[in-house]
C-alpha cells in the first residue's frame, strides 16, 4: 500500500508498488487527464506534477511516491472553474484532437509555477519532450504565453491600481 | 469538374437562397464509401441517401434539437461546425442543440469520415434538412395561427405572428411533423444574414479536453469493465509455434488468456495486470517468421519493379516537345499515422448482441467487418463512435475494435477495454504507402511548359474495413479470412494518383498511374493519400523549370494557371508573404512556394515559406510560413485556420523527418525514437493562414489541403537556399549535409 496526496487529497493506493503512476491515476482513481501515449517516456502525454516537477507518470512506479504530492490537470481547475492555464488553452482554441494537451499543460504549469517570467525560448525548450501529432504547436505556444501573462504576479503599481 | 456532391444553382433570393439541386454525372468508387452510385433522390449531400428530415433533426417538447450525423469527430472540429450549420438554419441558439455522432443504431450511414468530405456530405445534408425543418415548423404555426406563412417570423426557436402571438418549436412539433422526406428545394439563409455560420465559434469539445473530462473512448469506464491487451506477431505472416498460456493464467489479476490461431489476448481486472500479462505471454511465444519485405535501402526500385496495373489517366497533345529538360524520380517512404494515443476500443457482449465503442472512421463498415469476422448477423453488432486521439486516416482503430470484440466474446456480459501498446500501433499501422513519381518536363524557348510526363507508382490507399480480411485479428484467427482485395480508388478523386494530373494549363501532358496490387507492407489511407507526393513532385519540377528558364516561380505558376480561384490563393499567399520584395538576409536563406487544389476538386491552398539551412549540420529552420486558402463557404473560420496550421506542421514533419524503417522481416521503427517527428525545437517561427471567403458558395473540403503545398514549398525553399534539389523524402539534415559536402 502506498499513500499519495493527489490534487490535495490523501489517497491510499491498492495497486502493487511497481505499478506506474499513470495506471493508478487512470484505472484506480478514475482520473482522465493523464494519457497513455507510449509508456516509454518519449511523448509526454502522461505528464503530471510531482512535488512541483513535471514527471512522466507512465514510467514512475508508485512505490517511489510514498507521501509525495501529485497534481494532475484535474487539480488546476475544472470545467466550471477553469484555472488560468485552462482558460488560456480555451481562449486560444489550442487543441485539435487534444490528446497531447493535458501533458503539455502540466509541464507548462510546472514551469510557470517555478518561473513566472519564463521566456518564449525557455517555454519552447521545456516542451521539447512533448509530441503533438495534430500539429497544434503554434497554438500551444500561444496558449502558454497567454497563461504566463495571466499567472505572472502583477507589479506593485498594478496591484495598488486595482 | 465532377463533384461527388450535386451541383446547385441559385434560383432566387430575398433574405433567403432558394436552392435547387441538379445531378452530376457518373460516380466512381470513393474514399468515403458513399456517393459511388448515381443519385437516388436528387438531394444534396448525404440527404440523398437518407432523405427523412427526422433522421437528421429531432425536436423535443421543450423545443431543444438533437442533430444526428453519420460522421465522426476526429479532432477536426466537426461537431462544432455541424452545430453551427444546424443552429443557423433552425434559428435556434447553439446551446439548445445537441449532437449525436456516428452510431449504427441511431444515425444515418454516411460511410467513412474521410477525404475532407464531412462538410459537403453531412454539413450539406444537415443544413438543408434544418432549413426545411424550419419551414415545416413555420407552416405548422401558420396553420395554427390562421395566418399566411409569409407573414410569420422565425427566430430564437419561436415563430412570431404579426399580432404578437408566438409559438415555440416545442409546442409546434407534434408527432411526425418532421417525419417526412426532404423536398427538392431548401430556403437557405443568405450569407448576409448569418448569425452563427461564418463566425469563429469556440469548439464544443475543447473544455472537456483541457479539464480532464471524459473526452475519449479511452476514458470510458462502465461498471464491471475488464482490461484487455493483445500480443501481436513480431512480423507480417509470422505463425505461432508455441506459447505458455497456463503460466500467464496463473498470474495474479489475470481473468483469461485467449488464443485463437495466431491471435493472442489477455484479459485482466486491472490495466497494469493486463500489460504485465501481455508482456509475460509475449516472452513465452515462439514464432516462425519469414523474410518477405523488400530492401528498404532501395524502396523506389522495389516499388517500380513490382507488377502493376497501368492506366493513362490524362493525355493531351503530343508528347516529346523539345525545350530545356527537367527530370527527376521523387519518392516518399512509408509514413505512419502515429496517433499520440494508441488505438483503443471497448466491447461488450450481452445476450448475443455485441456493442463496440470505437474511434473508427466508419462505424457501419466496421460493424459489417466485425460481424463477418465473428460470423454473427450484422444486426447483432452495434458500433458507436467515441473520440480517439487524432488518427489522420486509417490507423489501428478498426484493428483494436476487432481485438476488443474477440476478447469480449470470451467474457460475455463484461465490458472489455483494449488499448494497443505504442510498439503495436507503430509496427502494425496500415501505413501511408511508400510511393514513387517519375516526372519529366520541358520548358520551351517562349518560356512556357512544352511537355509534361508524370508517372506514379503506388499500392492501394484504401484497405479499410468492409471485408473482415482488413482486420488484423480476422487474419490471425484459426479460421482466418483471406486478405482483402486491394482497392484502386478511381479518378477524379484518385488514390495513389490523387492530384497527379497538374491543374496547370499544359498543352502536351501525359499522366500514367501504376497501381501496384501486391506489396508486402501494409498500407491504407493516410491524410491526403497520394496527393502529398504528387503535388510535391509537380511543384518541384515547376520550380526547376522556372529557375532553369530564369522566371520567377510565382509568376511562372500564374502564367500557367487559368483557374481564377487558384490564381487568387497563389497571389494572396505571395503578397502576404512579401514574395516580390523578398531579400535573403544571408546565403543560408531560401524561399519557396507550393500550390494545389486538393484532389483538383476541393479547397485551393498556396503555401510560401522561408527557411534557413544550417550548413554545419544540414538542419533546416523554418522561419516563417504564409498560407492562403479558399474552402468555399466558411463555417468556422478559426476551425479552418486550426486545420490548415495543423496540416502545415504535420507536413513539415513528414517532409523533414519521417520514415518507416524495416529489415527483410520486420518493421523496425516501432517507437518515437526510431520514428522521429517534429518537436518544438523545429516548429516554424511563425505560421500565418489567410482565408479567402466565398459567401454563399458550396463547402470544399479543407482538412487535407495544406499537406502537398507545404511539402513542396519546403523543398523549393531548401533548393533556393542550397542549390540542391532533393528528390527523396524525408529531406533530413544528414541528406542535406551530404549533398552540400559533395
Ligand atoms: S506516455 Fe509517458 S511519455 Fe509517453
Ligand atoms: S492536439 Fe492532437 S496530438 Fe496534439
Amino acid at each position: 500500500m502506498t499513500t499519495l496526496i493527489v490534487n490535495g487529497d490523501s489517497r491510499t493506493i491498492e495497486a502493487s508498488p511497481d505499478t506506474p503512476l499513470l495506471y493508478v491515476l487512470r484505472d484506480e482513481l478514475g482520473l482522465n487527464a493523464a494519457k497513455f501515449g507510449c509508456g516509454l517516456g518519449q511523448c509526454g502525454a502522461c505528464t503530471v506534477i510531482v512535488d512541483g516537477k513535471a514527471v512522466f507518470s507512465c514510467v514512475t512506479p508508485v512505490m517511489v511516491l510514498e507521501g509525495r504530492t501529485v497534481t494532475t490537470l484535474e487539480g488546476i481547475g475544472s470545467r466550471d472553474a477553469p484555472g488560468p492555464m485552462q482558460r488560456a488553452f480555451i481562449a486560444e482554441q489550442a487543441a485539435q484532437c487534444g490528446y497531447c494537451i493535458p501533458g503539455m499543460m502540466m509541464r507548462a504549469q510546472a514551469l510557470l509555477n517555478r518561473d513566472p517570467h519564463a521566456t518564449d525560448e525557455s517555454i519552447e525548450a521545456e516542451l521539447q519532450p512533448h509530441l503533438c501529432r495534430c500539429g497544434t504547436h503554434m497554438r500551444i505556444l500561444r496558449a502558454i504565453r497567454r497563461a504566463a501573462e495571466e499567472m505572472r504576479p502583477k507589479t506593485v503599481e498594478a496591484r495598488t491600481a486595482r | 469538374m465532377m463533384q461527388a456532391v450535386s451541383r446547385r444553382s441559385v434560383l432566387a433570393g430575398a433574405g433567403a437562397l432558394i436552392v435547387a439541386f441538379r445531378l452530376s454525372g457518373t460516380h466512381a468508387q470513393t474514399e468515403t464509401g458513399t456517393g459511388g452510385s448515381p443519385s437516388k433522390h436528387g438531394l444534396p449531400g448525404s440527404l440523398d441517401d437518407t432523405p427523412r428530415i427526422d433522421a437528421w433533426i429531432r425536436i423535443d417538447a421543450s423545443g431543444a434539437a438533437t442533430i444526428l450525423t453519420g460522421k465522426a469527430e476526429l479532432g477536426q472540429g466537426l461537431k462544432t461546425a455541424l452545430l453551427q450549420v444546424a443552429a443557423e438554419e433552425l434559428k435556434l441558439p447553439l446551446e439548445r442543440l445537441s449532437l449525436v455522432t456516428a452510431d449504427t443504431a441511431r444515425t444515418p450511414n454516411e460511410g467513412y469520415t474521410a477525404a475532407s468530405h464531412s462538410m459537403q456530405d453531412s454539413g450539406t445534408a444537415i443544413r438543408n434538412a434544418a432549413a426545411q425543418a424550419r419551414e415545416l415548423l413555420r407552416d405548422e404555426a401558420a396553420r395554427r395561427l390562421g395566418m399566411s406563412a409569409a407573414s410569420l417570423q422565425v427566430r430564437g426557436g419561436e415563430v412570431f405572428g404579426t399580432d404578437g402571438k408566438r409559438l415555440g418549436y416545442g409546442e409546434l412539433v407534434r408527432d411526425q411533423l418532421l417525419s417526412v422526406d426532404a423536398g427538392q428545394t431548401s430556403r437557405l439563409t443568405s450569407p448576409a444574414d448569418f448569425a452563427v455560420m461564418s463566425r469563429p465559434v469556440p469548439r464544443v469539445d475543447i473544455p472537456a479536453k483541457v479539464t480532464g473530462g471524459a473526452a475519449y473512448v479511452h476514458d470510458l469506464r462502465p461498471e464491471g469493465m475488464l482490461h484487455g491487451r493483445v500480443v501481436r506477431p513480431p512480423s507480417y505472416g509470422a505463425t505461432l509455434r508455441d506459447c505458455d498460456v497456463a503460466r500467464v493464467e496463473r498470474m495474479a489479476g489475470i481473468v483469461k488468456v485467449v488464443r485463437d490461431g495466431n491471435f493472442l489476448g489477455v484479459i485482466a481486472e486491472r490495466e497494469w495486470a493486463a500489460v504485465q500479462g501481455m508482456r509475460t505471454l509475449a516472452a513465452t511465444t515462439n514464432w516462425i517468421e519469414r523474410e518477405a519485405l523488400p530492401d528498404e535501402a532501395d524502396l523506389p526500385a522495389a516499388l517500380m519493379n513490382l507488377p502493376s496495373r497501368d492506366t493513362t489517366i490524362h493525355g493531351t497533345g503530343n508528347p516529346g516537345a523539345p525545350g530545356i529538360l527537367v527530370e527527376g524520380t521523387f519518392s516518399r517512404p512509408y509514413l505512419t499515422h502515429g496517433s499520440i494515443g494508441p488505438s483503443c476500443a471497448l466491447a461488450q457482449l450481452e445476450e448475443g448482441k455485441l456493442t463496440l465503442w470505437t474511434h473508427t472512421q466508419g462505424v457501419f463498415f466496421l460493424r459489417d467487418a466485425i460481424a463477418g469476422m465473428l460470423r454473427m448477423p450484422a444486426e447483432n453488432v452495434r458500433c458507436v463512435h467515441a473520440e480517439g486521439a487524432g488518427c489522420y486516416g486509417h490507423n489501428g482503430a478498426d484493428d483494436v475494435a476487432a481485438d476488443a470484440a474477440i476478447l469480449a466474446v470470451a467474457v460475455p456480459g463484461r465490458p472489455v477495454r483494449v488499448q494497443l501498446m505504442r510498439e503495436q500501433e507503430h509496427a502494425w499501422d496500415p501505413f501511408g504507402p511508400g510511393m514513387v513519381v517519375k516526372l519529366k518536363a520541358t520548358v520551351g524557348a517562349d518560356g512556357a511548359i512544352a511537355d509534361w510526363h508524370h508517372e506514379v507508382w503506388s499500392q492501394s490507399h484504401m484497405m479499410r474495413p468492409g471485408p473482415p480480411g482488413t482486420l488484423i485479428a480476422a487474419r490471425l484467427k484459426s479460421d482466418p479470412f483471406p486478405p482483402a482485395p486491394p482497392v484502386a480508388l478511381a479518378q477524379p478523386e484518385g488514390g495513389g494518383d490523387r492530384n497527379a494530373i497538374p491543374l496547370y494549363a499544359i498543352a502536351n501532358c501525359r499522366v500514367v498511374s501504376h497501381f501496384v496490387p501486391d506489396m508486402p507492407l501494409r498500407g491504407s489511407s493516410m491524410r491526403s493519400l497520394g496527393a502529398y507526393l504528387n503535388v510535391f513532385s509537380i511543384e518541384a519540377v515547376l520550380d526547376e523549370l522556372a529557375v532553369r528558364s530564369n522566371q520567377d516561380p510565382v509568376a511562372f505558376r500564374l502564367r500557367h494557371m487559368e483557374d481564377p480561384r487558384a490564381r487568387a490563393v497563389i497571389e494572396s499567399a505571395a503578397s502576404r508573404f512579401g514574395w516580390t520584395a523578398r531579400v535573403k538576409s544571408s546565403e543560408n536563406i531560401g524561399f519557396g512556394i507550393g500550390f494545389a487544389r486538393y484532389k483538383n476538386l476541393e479547397a485551393w491552398c498556396a503555401v510560401a515559406v522561408e527557411v534557413e539551412v544550417i550548413r554545419l549540420n544540414g538542419a533546416v529552420r523554418v522561419r516563417r510560413v504564409v498560407a492562403a486558402v479558399d474552402t468555399g463557404q466558411i463555417v468556422n473560420p478559426d476551425g479552418v485556420r486550426n486545420q490548415i496550421e495543423g496540416g502545415i506542421l504535420q507536413a513539415t514533419s513528414w517532409t523533414l523527418f519521417e520514415r518507416v524503417t524495416f529489415d527483410r522481416t520486420r518493421v523496425t521503427s516501432v517507437d518515437w525514437s526510431a520514428y522521429p517527428i517534429v518537436r518544438f525545437d523545429s516548429v516554424p517561427g511563425t505560421v500565418e493562414v489567410h482565408l479567402v471567403d466565398r459567401p454563399g458558395d458550396a463547402f470544399y473540403g479543407v482538412a487535407e489541403a495544406a499537406q502537398g503545398p507545404t511539402g513542396a514549398a519546403l523543398a523549393n525553399a531548401i533548393r533556393d537556399a542550397t542549390g540542391v534539389r532533393f528528390y527523396q523524402l524525408p529531406i533530413t539534415p544528414a541528406r542535406i549535409k551530404k549533398a552540400m559536402d559533395a
